[in-house]
């Protein structure tokens, strides 16, 4: 493996992107290290989603850089590799987990198919061996082994997400991008599913940048947290730190609104 | 004993001697000539020319008589013919603005330069069935108006772009190879070109019905009827040793500009866009419908969602040739038996798997 | 007949085909077609399975019907050729008789049912069963030459998909049939890689014929004439149809014999003799059932 644990797995740097006239998000820097887990907050036109698809490999900024740590050649300029090695990316050290779980999964084949697609992506040919890692990573995500050949769609919201997650993790990802991944869930299934991600993560050593407008969900998952506003990002910082002394009045104003308790 | 079926090779001489004979019908009625079909149903001739995309009265009458009033066998049989001339060259572009108008019609000016003009049309007629005409020998003659039309009208489109509303179309290069349809594979996505060529051979139908799709909602673009004008064009070449345009004929077409309203864009400020349409002869309906399509299909160089059928570039122009679609729908006729063999040998082999396990399933029982 | 206009072409074209319908050029299409057709096909010679789009022509003959077979075989057939054509392995099944007679007709070219004296043959749905050799091609008709037509319905993404070899929802289509079927449920069409790199669609042959085009000495030339492709698999390249280890591919088998000719080696067509559907079963290569018979062979007779 190339560079040390401590040597950044992502670098972001004066990321912006403009929708025409329109501005997605500005002047956006940061360094993702392995195994930490970022929350970025904001209401819905903030920006936040646009940053996630530019880091991620989905769109293509109008300015600035991102810089991935490979297994192999160590950092590489996300939008300077070939189309080819970054699908190859996407599909073997990264993952992502959609909002809508019919983004992130193949909904005509089975959950099973869903889960060994990346396996056969990268050339197992052993129907077994598939099959195996597919009950094991159903197992992981806790969900039901009997349901294995049942179709994406005859699951629940809880469910899709729990499948979208085994589908991301099966190979072993170093990193994983989440956009909203619990909101539309009712609040009991959100909590049992936040504690999953975070019992996997953890335990796997899996580096995240988690998206949503929700301050619960980043307190209980991430370490650092950023807050943006009108595209750029207002306030950085561990996340205890953030959300229990806000420097930024809409910080203070995100807190104080949502988290009254 | 079985012997295996043969006789392919007479049975389709036969069969096609009982065809000549039914398109022929009952022999005392009199035989159609190519005139009454070029004269009587000239329509179905321009149709025939525009979907065939050749430009022969005669030949597309006698493809109708042929296809004993199938249009899209006729269209085949014309496209068939053209696909083995030999080409001379490519010629001058036609210039409708030149148009000696017999009809020109539009929906957004009250009055407008050279007026309007309704010429023939079964817009306004009442659609009652026409007793008289089934008796025959019927002589109508039209009053011969007391000044002619003009003769060159701008065009509707040009009007607003004298003040900047709608969006300029700027000629292509003329040093640049334009695609050729006929003659190159399709490549997604195309260009505009590429999509109006696919459009105007496209069968009448498919664009009647996913231009209709976008006015209820499928992709709405908010057409009005900028213009529609029929006439007839001078069609020039220039041959290489001559070296300057001649007038080598002349032929009718009909034209459709469909204003749309668009709201602009980070680069473009507010104003209207085009849909185009063009057709041999007097192809209303069609030149209507493309000009609706070909503006739902620039919707991605608008920036605008591309969620309707009709703004579904690979859908629109993969299945919009009735000649493609009509022989591969067709193509089920014929013999399939090897690969129903295989699939009867895949089911009979998965039914005897459930058997098995039904019947391990009740002796467990 | 109907024919009042004179082709335009009819004086250029009688003296550059001595055989032939008068009127048009030798094998129907014009030179230049042709040579389009020939680049086209040197390309798919090149890259093996890769599918290369062709200026495909309107036929006389319908979309779907052996149109890209047709513009394929004009293309490289010539006046010394012996041509065969079958579909569904029959050399008299309606459709191939009316190719043969297109053939016959516009490049006057001999034409036979025996597939060793044959230079070039056309099908459709099968391969002979006599092994083809060095001195003969074999020109597909192909619907849809995109294997991953059904799958992804977009031109767009598959040609994408092929550029990257990204080939793994092609397996996940294999994976869902043993999931769901304990085995691979397809039974024609049956995807293929050709030597290791593109995923290619044999055609609508059955899966019983795949293993004949593996280290084929023949030419393979498939022709999509509505879809305007062209690919081909040059002589003795490697073709593997795509399976998993643990579930190996296979091919049909019959627990009976060809009730005519008694072979055991090949394809069978089921045939139905009687109202209560009793069956009998029959080569459906009709040549070779013909020489097994002429050579002796024998089979039961069918349902007596």
């Amino acid at each position: 493996m190339t560079g040390s644990v401590r040597d950044p797995l992502l670098q972001v740097r004066d990321l912006t992107h403009h929708y025409g006239r329109h501005l997605g998000c500005r002047d956006v820097s940061f360094d993702l290290h392995p195994g930490e887990i970022l929350g970025i907050v904001g209401e819905s036109g903030s920006g936040k989603t646009t940053l996630l698809k530019c880091v991620s490999g989905q769109l293509q900024p109008t300015d600035g850089s991102v810089s991935y740590r490979t297994r192999d050649l160590g950092p590489v300029d996300v939008y300077g590799m070939s189309e080819a090695r970054r699908r190859l990316l996407m599909r073997t050290d990264w993952g992502i987990v959609y909002q809508n779980a019919r983004d992130g999964l193949r909904m005509k084949v089975s959950a099973g198919a869903n889960v060994g697609e990346r396996l056969m992506a990268i050339g197992d040919r052993h129907y077994g061996h598939i099959r195996s890692e597919a009950v094991d990573w159903l197992e992981r995500v806790e969900m039901d082994m009997g349901r294995i050949d049942d179709m994406p769609g005859t699951f629940s919201g809880g469910m899709q997400q729990r499948l979208q997650i085994a589908r991301n993790l099966v190979t072993k990802p170093r990193l994983v991008f989440m956009d909203e991944p619990t909101s539309g869930l009712d609040v009991s299934v959100q909590a049992r599913l936040l504690d999953l991600i975070r019992g996997l993560v953890g335990s796997l050593g899996i580096a995240c940048i988690v998206v949503t407008h929700d301050l619960g969900v980043v307190r209980l998952l991430s370490h650092r947290l950023m807050v943006m506003k009108g595209g750029q990002v207002v306030e950085h910082g561990l996340t205890d730190q953030v959300l229990d002394d806000p420097q930024h009045p809409y910080t203070q104003l995100l807190v104080s609104s949502i988290l009254p308790v | 004993m079985y012997v295996a079926v043969k006789g392919g090779d007479r049975a389709i001489e036969n069969s096609q001697k009982l065809l000549d004979e039914e398109r022929r019908g009952d022999p005392r009625v009199p035989e159609l000539s190519l005139d009454q079909i070029r004269e009587q149903m000239s329509l179905a001739v321009d149709r025939v020319m525009t979907e065939g995309s050749l430009y022969d009265p005669e030949l597309a009458a006698l493809a109708i008589k042929q296809a004993r009033g199938d249009l899209v066998e006729a269209i085949f049989l014309l496209r068939a013919y053209r696909t083995t001339l030999p080409r001379f060259g490519v010629g001058e572009p036609i210039d409708t603005a030149k148009m000696a108008v017999r009809r020109r019609i539009s929906a957004t000016y009250k009055d407008l330069p050279g007026g309007q003009l309704l010429g023939a049309s079964f817009d306004y007629t009442h659609r009652l069935l026409d007793f008289a005409l089934a008796a025959g020998d019927e002589r109508p003659v039209a009053e011969i108006a007391p000044e002619g039309v003009e003769s060159g009208m701008q065009h509707v489109a040009d009007i607003l772009d004298h003040e900047g509303l709608i969006e300029r179309e700027d000629p292509d290069d003329e040093n640049q190879p334009v695609f050729d349809l006929t003659r190159e594979s399709p490549r997604y996505p195309a260009d505009r070109a590429a999509r109006l060529q696919n459009l105007a051979r496209g069968d009448e139908g498919w664009l009647l019905a996913l231009g209709y799709s976008t006015q209820r909602g499928y992709g709405n673009n908010h057409p009005f009827a900028g213009e529609i004008r029929v006439g007839e064009v001078a069609v020039e070449f220039a041959p290489e040793e001559l070296g300057f345009p001649i007038e080598i004929g002349e032929i009718t077409v009909t034209e459709c500009e469909m204003v749309n309203q668009f709201k602009g864009s980070a680069q473009v400020p507010p104003q209207f866009t085009r849909g185009y349409g063009l057709t041999f002869g007097h192809c209303e309906r069609k030149a209507m419908g493309m000009a609706l399509v070909d503006r739902a299909l620039r919707a991605r160089d608008f920036g605008e969602a591309t969620e309707a059928p009709a703004q579904d570039e690979e859908f629109v122009m993969a299945h919009s040739d009735n000649v493609e679609a009509s022989g591969f729908v067709q193509h089920l006729k014929l013999p399939h038996y090897v690969d129903f063999q295989a699939e009867l040998v895949t089911v009979r082999a998965l039914r005897r798997k459930a058997e098995a396990a039904r019947a391990i399933a009740d002796a467990a029982e | 007949m109907t024919t009042v206009i004179p082709h335009p072409n009819a004086s250029v074209a009688t003296s550059a085909a001595p055989a032939g319908l008068a009127g048009y050029n030798f094998a129907y299409l014009d030179e230049q077609t042709k040579r389009m057709i020939r680049r086209a096909l040197l390309k798919a010679v090149a890259i093996p399975g890769y599918q290369v789009p062709f200026g495909s022509r309107e036929m006389p003959l319908p979309y779907g019907w052996g149109t890209g077979g047709i513009q394929v075989t004009a293309a490289v057939i010539g006046p010394d050729d012996v041509l065969k054509v079958i579909d569904q392995g029959a050399d008299d099944t309606t459709n191939a008789v009316s190719i043969r007679r297109f053939f016959a007709k516009t490049a006057g070219v001999a034409t036979t049912d025996r597939t060793v004296d044959a230079t070039v043959i056309q099908t459709r749905h099968r391969i002979p069963e006599v092994p083809l050799t060095e001195n003969q091609i074999l020109v597909y008709q192909v619907p849809i030459p995109e294997p991953l037509r059904q799958l992804e319905p977009r031109e767009a993404e598959t040609r994408k998909m092929h550029a990257l070899e990204e080939y793994g929802v092609m397996h996940v289509s294999l994976y869902e049939d043993i999931a769901k079927f304990g085995r691979i449920t397809r039974s024609y069409n049956y995807p293929v890689r050709v030597n290791g790199r593109y995923v290619m669609a044999p055609s609508p042959i059955p899966k019983f014929d795949n293993p004949k085009m593996d280290r084929m000495p023949a030419l393979q030339l498939f022709g999509a004439g509505r879809e305007k492709r062209i690919y081909a698999v040059p002589p003795y390249t490697d073709v593997k149809s795509l399976d998993f280890e643990d579930h190996p591919f296979e091919i049909e088998t019959w627990e009976e014999d060809c009730s005519l000719c008694g072979a055991q080696d090949s394809y069978l067509d089921e045939v139905i003799v009687d109202d209560k559907g009793t069956k009998m079963y029959v080569c459906s290569d009709s040549d070779y059932c013909r020489e097994r018979r002429e050579a002796g062979h024998q089979g039961d007779g069918g349902p007596k």
